[in-house]
């Protein structure tokens, strides 16, 4: 099963300091354990200092405890949080050029609609949309666009934040 | 106070309470050399960076602070990554130094340039790359403390040539004395946790054939009075790994000495046979546990290590504890107090005439050579060790003669024994023994080394004469790369490939008195005793001292590679004793 279908990955958000190189010591880390990152993000976070990285790994549950623990070990590696994907949401970002003569850009756009996607450009025989959606979703836009010829794609990663909790607090409770 | 970054990288090392710097200067570095020369600072100068690496790493082996080491740019910086190396698998702090061209020539392919922190990424436990003189004094403040603090480790900075040269505005700067860390991701743990430690005691108080399985942790967090409490109140016998050699004494009656591929059998089989093994400061390597799927099948695990990524790597814990081994050994020692101390340990007696069985079938052994056979490598370590002070500090190479040294020689006290374990780096005796000479001068230094070591490092033997550290080295010839000779006549039916080195050429004796040493020459089993003492007496000047040793002489007891610890091999005069 490949990481595409959600099968024995683990998704670690891992905060970083914002310096130069740090980026390099994590992936590096990666590649020394022979872990192999399905996708990467890299983003800033609301303090400066820091930097959020998120990365999806195909991994066994027992290496994966050892990857974490070397990755702690890195000195710009200020905490980790692994995100099991039933405990979060996740949402990534693709954009995508289709072949669309001007025939068939009206199935293109039902797919569009039905999907809320965005249409971002239009050219003579070619469309340019996105779609944010949970990495499946948008998985299963991919697929159905294929048939009509992908020029392009570009999808950014999974980012992901942990569920917030449902039930309200036990007004009992201490 | 206005200063240059050459000059506040003097004064930040000194503030560091570094006395001894081992270097060798070269175009990227110059500029710190010249203030290098009004610096409180010794400067011992090596004759090839992997020398002064070494020697930083054995100045740290023998005094606990960290070894500092400053080199060039380019081939200088990647001469130094063998010892960086070497200290990152056996936890040696130690802080490097290395020039780089200037910060806007990085990436251009400049003479000498090459990308020191990529290449050192994953050999060092932080490493710096600094692009402004401000930040020197704060990053050489932080550089010590990740060296020496949670499990040490080396650091290397990296120093464009613009910042700490005089002549370039860019070197320019205001000096402060940092006074913190701002650190978010790195906060070193001490204490372990209460509740596990009592558990671990409870544990303890229940095992009726525990061993303790101490390693390299002991002696970096100076834990080894620690580690005697705790074996006394108990009456448990300690294994020191060749890490831990010296952590606890080897005159005890509860040492069982060295475990693994070529430890003893009674440390062997004890761990072997345990119901409980309780490591501290070890890392079930795989020299230690011989095929770990049948390492110590039957013991529980108690496991205390300051870095929690060794914790459950190899073996899975049945109690993991985070922590300083001494911090975590001194609370567990409380612990057992209160549960009632040596009182509440069961009766072991059977376990004890088991271990002692062991210890009367299987001691170590070798055949004295006769007639005109030359030396048994045993027999010279055998008299060296009784005719030297009980505190000489003793460092080796690696191979054949690094093992019969760990087997033979008595340690009695921490600090006196400098090896590569984790790397296995040959070359490594003579430069680390000038760096615990440099760390110890008050101590005798003793360098055991292979011919095959010897040919890789023997030109430090310069800096040792020309920089005035007596060192003395006891050469054991075979005329072999002796262990993989070893491994190819146990395991490639005497295949013999590429093991052969020469006896006579280099001319040892000839050559260490070329390279500013006493050279002396020994071949038979009467000479060995008389040369000792010679080399003993001579304190002005390195010696050298060529043993002429047999060369089919192999290192038993073995594990071999893959093999089960219960299938050691014995000495072949041992092989019809009931296990």
């Amino acid at each position: 099963m490949s990481a595409a279908d959600g099968g024995g990955t683990t998704t670690l958000v891992v905060r970083v300091e914002n310096k130069a190189g740090v980026l390099a010591r994590v992936a590096g880390l990666f590649a020394r354990r022979g872990f192999n990152i399905e996708s990467l993000a890299v983003a800033p976070t609301d303090d400066e200092r820091f930097s959020r990285l998120t990365i999806v790994v195909g991994v066994d549950a027992a290496p994966m405890e050892q990857v974490v623990k070397q990755l702690d070990k890195l000195v710009n590696v200020v905490d980790i949080r692994e995100l099991n994907p039933s405990a979060s949401v996740e949402r990534e970002l693709m954009m995508v050029t289709v072949r669309a003569n001007p025939e068939i850009r009206g199935q293109i756009l039902d797919l569009v609609r039905i999907f809320q996607a965005t249409v971002l450009n239009v050219g003579y025989d070619e469309i340019m949309v996105s779609l944010t959606g949970s990495p499946s979703r948008v998985d299963d836009f991919e697929d159905l666009l294929l048939p009509y010829g992908i020029v392009d794609v570009q999808r950014t990663g999974k980012v992901a934040l942990p569920k917030l909790v449902k039930a309200a607090p036990d007004p009992l409770a201490p | 106070m206005n200063m240059n970054g050459g000059q506040a990288l003097m004064k930040a090392l000194e503030n560091e309470g570094v006395d001894i710097l081992f270097g060798l200067p070269g175009g990227a570095i110059l500029p710190v050399y010249d203030p290098l020369i009004d610096s409180s600072i010794r400067h011992v100068l090596v004759r090839h960076e992997q020398g002064a690496g070494h020697m930083a790493e054995g100045y740290a082996h023998a005094t606990g602070r960290p070894g500092v080491a400053m080199v060039t740019s380019g081939p200088a910086a990647t001469n130094i990554v063998t010892p960086l190396c070497d200290a990152y698998m056996d936890s040696i702090p130690m802080v490097v130094v290395t020039g780089q061209v200037p910060y806007a020539a990085i990436g251009t392919d400049a003479f000498q340039e090459c990308d020191t922190t990529g290449i050192t990424m994953s050999v060092t436990k932080h490493n710096y790359l600094v692009t402004e003189a401000a930040d020197i004094p704060q990053v050489i403040h932080d550089a010590f403390y990740i060296a020496t603090t949670g499990r040490p480790g080396p650091v290397l900075v990296d120093i464009p040539k613009d910042i700490v040269d005089p002549n370039n505005p860019r070197s320019a700067m205001e000096w402060y004395t940092p006074d913190s860390h701002d650190l978010p991701g790195y906060l070193p743990n001490q204490a372990g946790d209460a509740e596990l430690i009592r558990q671990a005691a409870k544990l303890i108080c229940e095992a009726e054939r525990p061993v303790l399985y101490t390693g390299g942790g002991i002696l970096k967090s100076r834990g080894a009075e620690a580690l005697l409490e705790l074996a006394e109140m108990t009456g448990i016998h300690v294994v020191t790994t060749l890490m831990n050699r010296g952590g606890f004494p080897d005159d005890h009656p509860l040492c069982l000495g060295m475990p693994g591929m070529h430890g003893n059998y009674t440390a062997v089989t004890a761990m072997q046979e345990a119901d409980l093994l309780i490591a501290l400061g070890a890392r079930f390597d795989d020299r230690v546990t011989g095929k770990v799927g049948e390492f110590a099948p039957l013991a529980n695990i108690i496991h205390v290590d300051i870095d929690s990524a060794e914790l459950g790597k190899v073996r899975r814990p049945d109690v993991a504890i985070q922590g300083d081994c001494r911090v975590v050994i001194e609370e567990l020692v409380k612990a057992l107090k209160e549960m009632g101390g040596s009182e509440a340990q069961p009766d072991r007696n059977q376990w004890r005439s088991r271990i002692s069985g062991w210890q009367e079938r299987f001691p170590l052994t070798y055949e004295q050579s006769k007639g005109d056979e030359l030396l048994k490598p045993q027999y010279v370590l055998e008299q060296l060790r009784d005719s030297t002070p009980s505190d000489t500090i003793v460092a080796s190479g690696v191979g054949q003669h690094q093992m019969w040294t760990s087997q033979y020689w008595k340690f009695n006290h921490p600090y006196t024994w400098v090896n590569s374990g984790g790397l296995g780096t040959m070359g490594f005796a003579i430069p680390a023994a000038i760096g615990a000479k440099a760390g110890r001068p008050d101590r005798m230094v003793w360098a055991v080394d292979g011919d095959g070591c010897f040919q890789m490092t023997a030109q430090e033997l310069v800096t040792a004469a020309t920089e005035g550290f007596p060192i003395k080295v006891a050469l054991i010839n075979n005329a072999y790369l002796g262990m993989v000779r070893q491994w190819q006549e146990m395991f490639y039916e005497e295949r013999y490939s590429e093991v052969y080195l020469t006896r006579d050429v280099p001319d040892y004796k000839m050559w260490a008195e070329a390279l500013g040493c006493v050279g002396l020459r020994v071949e038979s089993p009467e000479e060995v005793g008389p040369a000792i003492a010679q080399a003993n007496e001579i304190d002005d000047q390195p010696v050298v001292v060529e043993f002429r040793c047999e060369a089919e002489e192999n290192v038993f007891p073995m594990v071999p590679a893959g093999m089960s610890n219960s299938d050691v091999v014995v000495d072949p005069s041992q092989r019809d004793q009931p296990r």
